[in-house]
């Protein structure tokens, strides 16, 4: 595997909080793209980290734009740098709220079209920046300002609405494997077309837990099988090595949730339907990656 | 500056100094430290050089180095001021 670069893209700092792993995702992202790269960001947390008028702590262009027109806006700009000769990164960075609720129809007109982009949604799994409001991605029993009680809705299987479209490219990762997201990226930039990355981002104001845990969640999250780390290329699914020891042994689903203050009082009967849609995901991905279906 | 919209420019410390957010400051024991980079790979903001270095202007005390060093080599200290 080639050396992960030593540049930052990321001027210190951001105004993200503190232990915020959608600024090390950026950091890893921007390493991959390099400085030849336009971000379109829609409004999240990430449109108000840049940092404060007119400064900003990116290195690299960024096109800040309403929310449901992110993908639409990347495709018109995929087609510009085209026209021009040009090989710019076109990347839509975008939350779960921005992605999986409010920016679906456009993202999916942008994939039916073929346009050569990558689309990151960085999964918070709330509308972080408005003060977690619970959102299309937010998984069953999490509190949010919202949910108070706990969400009764399941998560949205973003996934499988995006593979429907049969793209070249399309991955799952979360920083807490830096490494993994960093070559993910690097592939799907490397690929014609439109690409897609669904990355996990644990959140520590709003999955409450202590912002020096927040790489320690993510772990746990592909540990007990939540997250399940895959690449798709060309319609060929694999599963990435950091998921292949937890699809073998999972830990336990409570080590995931009892560290976060938002699943704070699930009951067993939730637990148990987390369980089984976990059990149901990787007995899907296991059958898909050994060609049975 | 007659930009056709609203446009920012790349600045260090477009944020202010993030330095003053921080309750407790990492201190790294170089007798402990085996020099592995895992505190650097993982600190979101990027505040921790090749040498182990950490940029206490910038670095907001969030204690993912400390947690994620496998030799413990990385104390949080209160910040007294
Ligand atoms: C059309 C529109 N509706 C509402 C908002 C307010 N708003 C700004 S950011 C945001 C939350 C976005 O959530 P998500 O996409 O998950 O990103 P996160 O903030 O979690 O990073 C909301 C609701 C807006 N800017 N525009
Ligand atoms: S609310 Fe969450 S995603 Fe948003 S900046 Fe803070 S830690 Fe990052
Ligand atoms: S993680 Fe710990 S041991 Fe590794 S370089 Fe950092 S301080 Fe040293
Ligand atoms: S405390 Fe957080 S911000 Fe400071 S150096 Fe460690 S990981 Fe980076
Ligand atoms: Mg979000």
């Amino acid at each position: 595997m080639a050396e992960i670069p030593k540049e930052e893209y990321l001027e210190k700092c951001t105004t993200a909080c503190a232990g915020c792993t959608s600024s090390l995702t950026l950091r890893y992202v921007l390493k991959a793209a390099g400085p030849d790269t336009v971000l379109v960001v829609p409004a999240c947390c990430t449109s108000i980290l840049q940092g404060i008028y007119p400064n900003t702590a990116f290195n690299v262009p960024v096109y800040n734009i309403a929310f449901a027109a992110a993908a639409a806006c990347a495709s018109g700009m995929s087609e510009a740098f085209a026209s021009m000769g040009k090989k710019t990164n076109v990347i839509v960075y975008a939350g779960d709220g921005g992605t999986i609720d409010i920016g679906i129809q456009a993202l999916s007109g942008a994939l039916e079209r073929g346009t050569d982009f990558l689309y990151i949604c960085y999964d918070n799994e709330a509308y972080g920046n408005t003060g977690m409001q619970r959102s299309g991605a937010t998984p069953m029993g999490a509190r949010t300002t919202t949910t108070p009680g706990g969400k009764t809705n399941a998560k949205k299987d973003l996934d499988r609405i995006i593979a429907a479209h049969n793209i070249p490219y399309q991955a799952t990762a979360t920083p807490a494997y830096p490494k993994d997201l960093y070559e993910k990226v690097k592939t799907a930039l490397a690929t014609p077309g439109p690409s897609f990355i669904h990355i996990l981002a644990p959140c520590p104001p709003g999955w409450r837990i202590a912002s020096d845990m927040s790489v320690a969640v993510g772990k746990l999250a592909v540990k007990t099988g939540s997250w399940v780390l895959w690449e798709r290329k060309y319609g060929e699914l694999s599963i990435s090595s950091p998921s292949k020891g937890a699809m073998k042994k999972r830990a336990p689903l409570r080590d995931y949730l009892s560290v976060q203050g938002r699943f704070k009082g699930i009951s067993d009967s939730t637990v148990n339907e987390l369980e089984q849609a976990i059990e149901k995901n990787i007995a899907q991905l296991a059958k898909e990656e050994a060609g049975e279906c | 500056m007659n930009d056709p919209v609203a446009m920012s420019r790349p600045k260090k410390g477009a944020a202010g100094m993030t330095g003053s957010w921080r309750t407790f400051r990492p201190v790294v024991d170089r007798e402990a430290c085996n020099a592995c980079g895992l505190c650097a790979m993982y600190c979101p903001d990027g505040c921790i050089n090749e040498e182990h270095e950490i940029d206490l202007d910038y670095c907001k005390g969030c204690g993912i180095c400390a947690q994620e060093c496998p030799k413990k080599a990385i104390k949080m200290e209160r910040e007294e001021r």
